[in-house]
């Protein structure tokens, strides 16, 4: 446990380096779960649209 | 070159090479923020602090990076108007930007323990700030037209005069005095950093751009499926 609430303390720099880490993670998963929302939405369009034209 | 760039050959290939990219990535990202979390040495100056620079560094380097591919694509579709250049430069945009915000946020927040401020106007921030808000700029006025290709050839205008501020950028540390520190890694001479931390910050480069490069064939993917459907739909009015 001292092990852990060490390494979370980050040398009394947790207050930067913890946000800094979250923003990123936040940012890049965003753009990678908007990303793929689009991409599953078109396919689901476009598989629909040619099943139609048949 | 252009025969890969054929829409439908495009649609093949980056199938196939998808899946190794979301391997690629997530291994490299894993290990990568292992490394910089847990195996990489504190700094002897900057204690723990340092650790930001693995999120930081890399984010920088993808947003300048992605800015060239944008002007790139664009120089490529205004020249030879490829369609699949457009498409590039547009789905590259918004993740230009966002790395760019993680530039600015994490060295933000790396900058108060380190320098005692959040900010300060000096040539490298600010104009890494001004690129964040070509990338806006850029999205808005692609998207500002009732015409696709008039905003896609106004929006590769203006990502081509936008790159003039990416060696403003990459010498900005020189030319001008800063708080910011000069480049450590991409130096005549080879770089001054501790082996210990280029790897760790290689790795986490290196999965930061393998996680842009997924993101942006995803995305052209999905833009092409986008072209395809309007062009059913167009055959199936003019049909009934």
């Amino acid at each position: 446990m001292a092990a852990v609430d060490h390494f979370l303390a980050m040398g009394g720099y947790a207050p930067f380096v913890w946000p800094a880490y979250t923003m990123a993670v936040i940012v890049l998963g965003g753009l990678l779960v908007q990303t793929l929302i689009t991409y599953k939405k078109r396919k689901r369009e476009l598989q629909a649209a040619e099943k139609q034209r048949r | 070159m252009f025969r890969l760039a054929n829409p439908n050959r495009f649609m093949n290939w980056s199938a196939k090479l998808l899946p190794w990219c979301v391997v690629a990535t997530a291994i490299l990202l894993g290990v990568g923020t292992w490394l910089a979390l847990f195996v990489a040495p504190p700094d002897y100056q900057q204690g723990e602090a340092v650790r930001i620079m693995y999120v930081h560094v890399p984010a920088a380097w993808m947003a300048s990076f992605v800015y060239a591919v944008m002007a790139i694509s664009s120089a490529v579709a205004l020249i030879w108007r490829h369609p699949l250049a457009d498409i590039a430069a547009k789905e590259a945009a918004p993740l230009g930007a966002g790395f760019t915000l993680v530039c600015l946020v994490s060295g933000s927040l790396w900058g108060k323990p380190m320098w005692g401020t959040y900010w300060v106007w000096d040539a490298r921030l600010t104009s890494v700030l001004v690129l964040f808000f070509l990338y806006l700029g850029y999205i808005a006025l692609v998207n500002a037209f009732d015409e696709p290709t008039r905003g896609n050839r106004a929006g590769a205008i203006l990502a081509l005069v936008g790159a003039v501020n990416l060696p403003i950028i990459k010498f900005s540390v020189d030319w001008w005095n800063t708080l910011h520190q000069p480049a450590s890694v991409f130096r005549l001479g080879g770089p001054t950093i501790a082996p210990s931390m280029l790897w760790p910050l290689l790795v986490m480069a290196l999965g930061f751009t393998l996680f842009f490069v997924t993101l942006l064939l995803l995305r052209m993917r999905s833009a092409l499926m986008a072209a395809k459907l309007r062009a059913l739909r167009i055959q199936q009015s003019v049909a009934a």
